[in-house]
């Protein structure tokens, strides 16, 4: 049995299904992101696993116990909110006691405990302030202290870092991968932003309208998408997805002016049904200019007729319209091009994927 | 702009404003003044008809008579018994319902039931019934419970009419309070209870100073349930003042009359003036992102 097991988990409110199913198995030391826009039901799960919330249906099992019928301070997990909810009238060291303290651990162990902590978390000289004279920054590591302290077997966050500004962010992601490095702990970890998903976890569940689209590794998520939701909610900028048309060897694309685009799928890729029409999934590090292009991939340059350029910094990025929609091309930062060209762009087939255009899944 | 912000000297638009304020403040603070200048004022000094003139002589033998000698009915014993049935009716009534008000406003926020909008809209229904109306009816249940006539009975009475109020202030209050501090603290372990006293009751305080004077001033001030359910000796300050002012020696003793009234009015003061000192703001910053 996995470490941390949901299975077949609804939830109901009302006359909403907010969660429609929901099987999750992770191992010790496992990292799960569940991630999804807005309203998908995720904070959900994550209020179901810490017992705030009832489930409606399913079996939420951790390390070997069924926890459904259990009271949040029974079922060995520390929770870090959004808003941090660090006790406002307590100091920090409070704050961080403050679980250990209801459990009845005596005053020494407490604060050897609150000691310990402090010093990984590096807040040793904030102990004694109220949570009112923190930074952002400052409650947050005080609000994992508050977790870490009491070394449960699961962590859950709800969206840690959303209420930090970007460098902060950006600087407490690293921190939490450092610390799960460190500690080998058990995270599920709520969170919109798909960079923080494919940054921090081993396992990524992408969610939406209550039902998991996807469940595997970052790597698995991001090069061999379920679906057209996984891949276009994955990536920054998301994964082009072009209208298409089998051939015997490839793939064919309707080009706004002149004869179609025929772009050829690795061997073994191909498919035998041609003429069936797909939506063809593309990376826009797949559409480079032919000199940044990988050699080693299935590559395939065709003339585009550049719409817009935007320059951001490390890369350029370049759009171009194939099959009447938008494709996004990243070109190297210090290419020439200019809107209204038109350039040979190189399309790398390698790591294609391909979609039915009527369900929406992958077509393998 | 900033040099006719700073003008030395006064418009003559603000001239008269402030020339009004103080008139109205005059105005206000007149019945003050004459209430205690006369209480320091002998009687003979008060027969020359002189309300607003400074006492000639001053003298505190009309508090002191008023205090300890002053005809309350058939006893000439004073207000301070009086005094002291009102402090053992006002300090347990304030604490009980203040401490039900915030139990109830942190049930109805944080312990949601399903009927929990009716039960708050009951109470709220409560602050709004007349209480001439519950006269009767109140009177038999003190009477069933054996308690008519007593400080206690007035003590559950002022309870049961003030939770309306206390509870109103303290779900509104508790309302704006995050639930994800609840929920951290069930995490950590807390009980109901421990998540009332150690988390909710400390992040209270501006709620409770309101709560206080509110119940204070009311339960002090009220007439109409002393009259009603505390007869004789039991009854509290302002019944007692209505007593002494209508108990007729003969001769109307204005000045003790006046020291009387400012005694009674004299806690409310005090609670206004010390606990307003504590009604600071932003308890609860840090809290949440803010």
């Amino acid at each position: 049995m996995a470490f941390l097991e949901i299975r077949d988990v609804k939830k109901r409110f009302g006359g909403t299904d907010v969660l429609k199913g929901i099987d999750i198995a992770i191992e010790q030391g496992d990292f799960l992101v569940l991630v999804g826009p807005s309203g998908c039901g995720k904070s959900t799960l994550l209020n179901l696993i810490a017992g705030l919330d009832q489930l409606s249906e399913g079996e939420i099992w951790i390390n070997g116990v069924m926890v459904n019928d259990l009271h949040p301070s029974k079922r060995d997990i520390a929770m870090v909110f959004q808003s941090y909810a660090l006790y406002p009238n307590m100091t920090v060291a409070e704050n961080v006691a403050f679980g250990l303290e209801m459990r009845g651990v005596p005053k020494p162990e407490r604060d050897a405990a609150i000691a310990e902590v402090a010093k990984t978390l590096q807040i040793e000289h904030l102990l004694k302030r109220k949570p009112s004279q923190l930074s952002g920054g400052q409650r947050q590591r005080v609000a994992m202290g508050r977790a870490l302290v009491r070394k449960p077997q699961v962590f859950l966050f709800d969206e840690p870092l959303s209420n930090l500004d970007a460098k902060l962010r950006v600087e407490m992601r690293t921190e939490i991968k450092r610390l799960h490095q460190k500690l080998g702990a058990t995270i599920v970890y709520v969170t919109h932003d798909q960079i923080e998903a494919m940054t921090l976890a081993t396992q990524i569940a992408v969610m939406n309208a209550g039902e998991i689209q996807q469940l595997g590794s970052p790597k698995e998520i991001y090069n061999r998408p379920t679906n057209t939701f996984v891949a276009g909610f994955m990536g920054s900028p998301s994964m082009n997805m072009i209208p298409a048309t089998l051939a015997s060897d490839g793939v064919q694309i309707a080009s706004g002016n002149g004869a179609p685009i025929s772009l050829r799928l690795p061997r073994g890729r191909t498919h035998a049904s041609s003429g069936r029409p797909v939506i063809l999934g593309l990376r826009p590090e797949a559409v480079t200019d032919p000199g940044a292009a990988d050699r080693n991939g299935v590559i395939t340059d065709a003339n585009c007729h550049v719409e817009v350029v935007e320059p951001a910094g490390s890369d350029t990025f370049a759009v171009t319209r194939l099959g009447g929609v938008e494709v996004i091309a990243r070109m190297r930062a210090d290419t020439d091009l200019k809107p209204g060209q038109t350039a040979p762009f190189a399309f790398n087939m390698e790591k294609a994927v391909l979609f039915d255009p009527q369900t929406g899944s992958r077509i393998d | 702009m900033s040099a006719a912000v700073h003008a030395p000297g006064l418009k003559p638009g603000r001239i008269v404003l402030y020339a009004l304020l103080a008139l109205f403040a005059v105005f206000y603070l007149l019945p003050l003044f004459v209430m205690i200048v006369t209480s320091f004022k002998s009687l003979d000094e008060i027969r020359l008809g002189n309300m607003l003139s400074l006492p000639q002589q001053p003298t505190t033998e009309a508090w002191l008579a008023a205090w300890q000698t002053s005809c309350i009915g058939l006893t000439c014993e004073g207000l301070k018994g009086y005094f002291w049935n009102s402090i053992k009716m006002v300090v347990p009534a304030v604490f009980i319902s203040t401490i039900l008000g915030s139990l109830n406003g942190y049930v109805l926020t944080k312990w949601r039931f399903p009927g929990h909008r009716w039960i708050f809209a009951l109470m709220l229904f409560g602050c709004f019934i007349p209480f001439q109306s519950v006269l009767v009816p109140m009177a038999l249940i003190l009477g069933k419970l054996g308690i008519a006539g007593t400080t206690a009975g007035l003590v559950l009475v002022h309870v049961v009419y003030g939770l309306g109020f206390t509870t109103l202030f303290f779900r509104n209050y508790y309302e704006a309070f995050p639930n994800e501090l609840i929920r951290a603290a069930q995490i950590d372990g807390a009980s109901f209870f421990q998540i009332f006293r150690r988390i909710m009751l400390p992040s209270s305080g501006p709620i409770i100073v309101v709560t206080v004077i509110f119940q204070f001033t009311n339960i002090w001030n009220d007439f109409l349930f002393g009259a009603s359910f505390a007869s004789g000796d039991s009854a509290p300050m302002t019944v007692a003042l209505n007593n002494l002012v209508n108990t007729s020696t003969g001769v109307r003793e204005y000045n003790v009359y006046m020291a009387a009234a400012i005694i009674a009015a004299l806690p409310t003061l005090l609670v206004y003036i010390i606990s307003g000192r504590y009604f600071v703001r932003g308890l609860m910053a840090g809290a949440v992102k803010g």
